[in-house]
């Protein structure tokens, strides 16, 4: 059975299936329809949606509800993320698992709002002070709009970390065909929580019962207990001790730093998605994603048909940047045949182009070997990259 | 019940203040209330601001949130609207109620249950002793420094009339203080107290300020002192969920299935534009289509344009159908463009040059003389007697076409009408695409 249905409505009901419970947001085109989705349907589930006086409220809001046990979604364009920025680094420095959906616009500031645009792919990375990293995941279907909002829940409440959902105008608002059997449901799992507090114990002295800045090991998140419940819980965005108070002390500053960073550094492979498409011999590999994905899968069939091997790799976790997967297609499909060229094509300048060209050329000069000539594709006009484009940079 | 709860609200830590600043008396006045209104501390969250005030959420034994400066009523809004019965405590200074001005006034309007304590004493202490929005005029701090110009923000007045229902206003001094924070606590609203009080650093150096002059102030600047206001109005986290609980239960977005119960002898990808006006109906039309030829075992995308004004202007909408998955959605030349207005003429301009003798172009007669390489179709729905033909314009021309076309029966329109729209909308749809392949019928003289 199929469904005509547009990606804003895939992304709300992948919230909700992942239980998601709390959405603030402000309007903001091509945002606006998960804002209207959230407020018409968090109340049937028991959760609660809030239009927010700004966006610097909306996420505010999202940290608040978040740290009281909810599953928080919100979702705005670039110039909402503009104004998420510092509380996208409380997010991080606080561990919050928090979704935020940037539907993006084309070009700085107002931009082109109801234009195809991959312009936010270094900014939601680098969005925020101190430089510490957030996952972003990028949906190239409808299909995918449901199942990798799912999987952003999923990887939020285990790494207890913003995770973005980088979408746009095209992939939101457009109504295409899905066939129903073919949303990936991937798991939802929970934050871990907290043991249950002794009986009788009030948590005054939390040094005796639960510290919830205790990383052990390093490199994963701290059991989680939410406001009201059965810790005393102290929250700060301040570089902060065990019980999260205040500190300066070098040795604890460093292994909290240490830990923000390890913690999602540590574990790319687990977070990194892709889908490759390789041919054995192809001397050409493209890789996109997002919209721009839909047309490079086209022109692969095309080059195909007209006898050309050509491989293709859809990047679905932005950030961290999918290494293993990146490397393992420019080996080739065989994995002893390098492809020569790698083409890689977005709606900016050549953003995530500086990601694949620092780990392909690290790889060669690891390797000594000649790295693959990497060129970009790319476009701002506000149109499509076409499968055209694509096929006149293959070599076959 | 609790079992016991604790003698006192305060940790062991000491208080980092300066001699005689009035942040620690505010504090103290606060663990009272705390104690007097048997406060569950893990039913408690105290969310601090940023400043010398906000540090001072580590010398308590309840919940506390340490965020950013000038958010945290943003923070306590999320809490409280999550766990509508949680005691919920703001303790923000008056810079925090200047860059955070915006929260403050929503927050009374929402009349949300939050207890805000202000800890004005009239600068920035933490930065160094800089102006805010609290500091009356003429007041001398490191960035006013022959006195400020602008004129003092009355927090109380604000917020009450803004719909808070609690507002107060003394100093840290006064003896009542915890009485009244116990008061705010109760009130189940929004409840603003402006402390006002002395930070020995800065302000009370540079203005000679004393707890006498302190309450002097408040007549030379005109703000009223105790309760300034009460009002009864519902309190917004538990308003909110009321006003959402009788949908509760209720299926949230599942996937609405077309089963294809048509067929379609399509065998490639079609592109079809339709151009008109805002009002026209193009976009209900398109969707329509789409689902219809979902219906017919098709896949089908469907992209709009048009302006952000959307009562006026053109109404653009593409659609492609295919018996494939479709994946590139971009249209460079359609494969039949239906014109149904000028404005929709103009912006398919690009389409309309890109059209060949192998492409469809289905228009209404005021286009009659427009040249084209295309098949070019005219139609006059004043023939058929539906009213406001020009209203229907798209879903006339649109049936006419799928009647040339043949993509897939017309009669998946009709289901496709029928599963959406309710009579007596749906009736009189289902007629205009009677009536709009009718014409077919009798200009190319086939059977209808
Ligand atoms: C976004 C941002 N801008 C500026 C600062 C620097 N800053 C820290 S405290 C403060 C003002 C605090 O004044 P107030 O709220 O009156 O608290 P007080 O120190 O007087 O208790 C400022 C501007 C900050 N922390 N964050
Ligand atoms: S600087 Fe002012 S506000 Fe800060 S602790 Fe000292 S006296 Fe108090
Ligand atoms: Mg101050």
């Amino acid at each position: 059975m199929r469904e005509f249905i547009d990606g804003a409505t895939a992304i709300a009901r992948g919230a909700l299936d992942a239980g998601c419970d709390f959405f603030a947001g402000y309007p903001i085109s091509p945002a606006t329809p998960l804002l209207l989705h959230m407020i018409r349907e968090l109340p049937k589930v028991g959760g609660v949606a809030i239009q927010a006086e700004d966006e610097i409220a909306s996420i505010s809001m999202c940290i608040g509800a978040a740290m009281t046990g909810a599953r928080a979604l919100t979702a705005t364009s670039g110039p909402g993320i503009s104004l998420y920025s510092e509380n996208i680094g409380l997010a991080i420095m606080g561990e919050v698992p928090l979704v935020i959906v940037d539907a993006q616009r084309m070009g700085p500031a107002t931009g082109g709002a109801t234009t195809p645009a991959q312009g936010d792919v270094q900014f939601v990375r680098w969005g925020t002070s101190g430089g510490y990293p957030i996952i972003a995941l990028a949906p190239s279907s409808v299909a995918e709009c449901y199942s990798l909002t799912r999987r952003a829940f999923d990887l939020a409440e285990r790494f207890r970390v913003p995770v973005f959902l980088l979408t746009d105008k095209a992939m939101c608002l457009s109504m295409s065909t899905v066939e129903i059997e073919q949303y990936e449901r991937p798991p939802v799992r929970p934050r871990v929580q907290a043991p249950a507090a002794p009986s009788g114990d009030l948590g005054l002295r939390p040094e005796e019962s639960f510290l919830p800045w205790r990383f052990d090991p390093l490199d994963r998140p701290p059991p989680f207990s939410a406001f009201g419940g059965a810790h005393i819980m102290r929250f700060t965005g301040s570089s902060h001790d065990e019980h999260g108070i205040l500190t300066k002390d070098p040795v604890r500053v460093g292994q909290l730093n240490e830990h923000l960073w390890r913690k999602i550094a540590d574990h790319a492979s687990e977070i990194e998605l892709v889908r490759a498409d390789l041919q054995p011999d192809a001397r050409t590999l493209l890789v996109s994603y997002g919209i721009t994905a839909r047309a490079m899968a086209e022109a692969a069939q095309t080059a195909r048909a007209r006898g050309q091997r050509v491989s293709a790799l859809t990047v679905q976790s932005l950030w961290p940047v999918p290494a293993h997967a990146l490397l393992a297609a420019a080996r080739g499909a065989s994995g002893d045949v390098p492809v020569e060229r790698m083409v890689v094509a977005e709606l900016n300048l050549g953003e995530f182009r500086r990601e694949v060209e620092r780990e392909i050329y690290a790889w060669a000069a690891r390797e000594r070997r000649v790295a693959p000539e990497i060129v970009g594709l790319h476009r701002v006009d506000g149109e499509l990259i076409t499968p055209e484009q694509f096929l006149e940079t293959i070599r076959a | 019940m609790l079992a016991q709860l604790p003698v006192t609200y305060r940790n062991e830590r000491e208080y980092p203040f300066c001699p005689g600043c009035g942040h620690g008396l505010v504090l103290n006045a606060l663990n009272r209330a705390l104690i007097e209104s048997a406060a569950d501390p893990k039913r408690t969250v105290l969310v601090t601001d940023i400043g010398c005030q906000g540090l001072s959420d580590q010398y308590f034994v309840t919940h506390a949130f340490h965020g950013l400066h000038g958010r945290s009523i943003a923070y306590a809004t999320g809490i409280k609207l999550v766990d509508p019965d949680l005691n919920v405590i703001v303790l923000m200074g008056d810079g925090g109620a200047g860059i955070g001005g915006a929260h403050l006034l929503n927050a009374a309007r929402r009349n949300i249950g939050l207890t805000v304590l202000v800890f004005n004493n009239f600068n920035f202490g933490m930065t160094g002793g800089e102006h805010s929005v609290t500091t009356p005029t003429g007041g001398v701090t490191t960035t006013t420094r022959s006195g400020n110009l602008e004129r003092p923000l009355d927090l109380c007045a604000t917020v009450v009339v803004n719909g808070a229902g609690f507002a107060w206003r003394g100093t840290a001094y006064d003896k009542d203080l915890a009485d009244v924070i116990v008061e705010a606590l109760q009130s189940r609203s929004f409840a603003l107290l402006d402390i006002w009080e002395l930070c020995t650093a800065y302000y009370v150096p540079n203005n000679k300020l004393t707890r006498t002059t302190l309450t002097t102030m408040r007549e030379t600047v005109g703000m009223a002192a105790g309760v300034v206001g009460r009002a009864e109005r519902p309190e917004y986290a538990r308003a909110l969920r009321e006003a959402g609980a009788s949908q509760a239960g209720q299926p949230a977005l599942r996937p609405d299935p077309l089963v294809p119960i048509f067929a379609s002898a399509l065998d490639r990808e079609f592109r079809l534009v339709i151009a008109g006006s805002a009002g026209g109906k193009v976009r209900s039309t398109a969707r329509m289509v789409g689902e219809a030829a979902v219906l017919s075992g098709l896949w089908a995308t469907q992209e709009d344009s048009y302006p952000v004004t959307v009562q006026t202007g053109h109404s653009l909408s593409e659609l492609i159908f295919s018996p494939r998955e479709i994946l590139y959605t971009g249209i460079a030349r359609p494969d039949a463009l239906a014109l149904v207005s000028e404005e929709g003429r103009r912006a398919a301009g690009h389409y309309l040059v890109a059209l060949t003798p192998e492409s469809w172009l289905f228009v209404t007669p005021q286009f009659v003389d427009l040249e084209t390489p295309a098949r070019k179709l005219v139609f006059d729905f004043d023939v058929t007697g539906v009213r406001g033909v020009k209203k229907h314009g798209a879903l006339l021309l649109v049936s006419a076409a799928l009647r040339v076309l043949d993509l897939f029966p017309l009669a998946a329109c009709e289901a496709a009408i029928r599963r959406t729209q309710r009579s007596p909308i749906a009736e009189e749809n289902l007629e205009i695409v009677r009536q709009g392949a009718a014409v077919v019928a009798d200009r190319l003289g086939r059977g209808s």
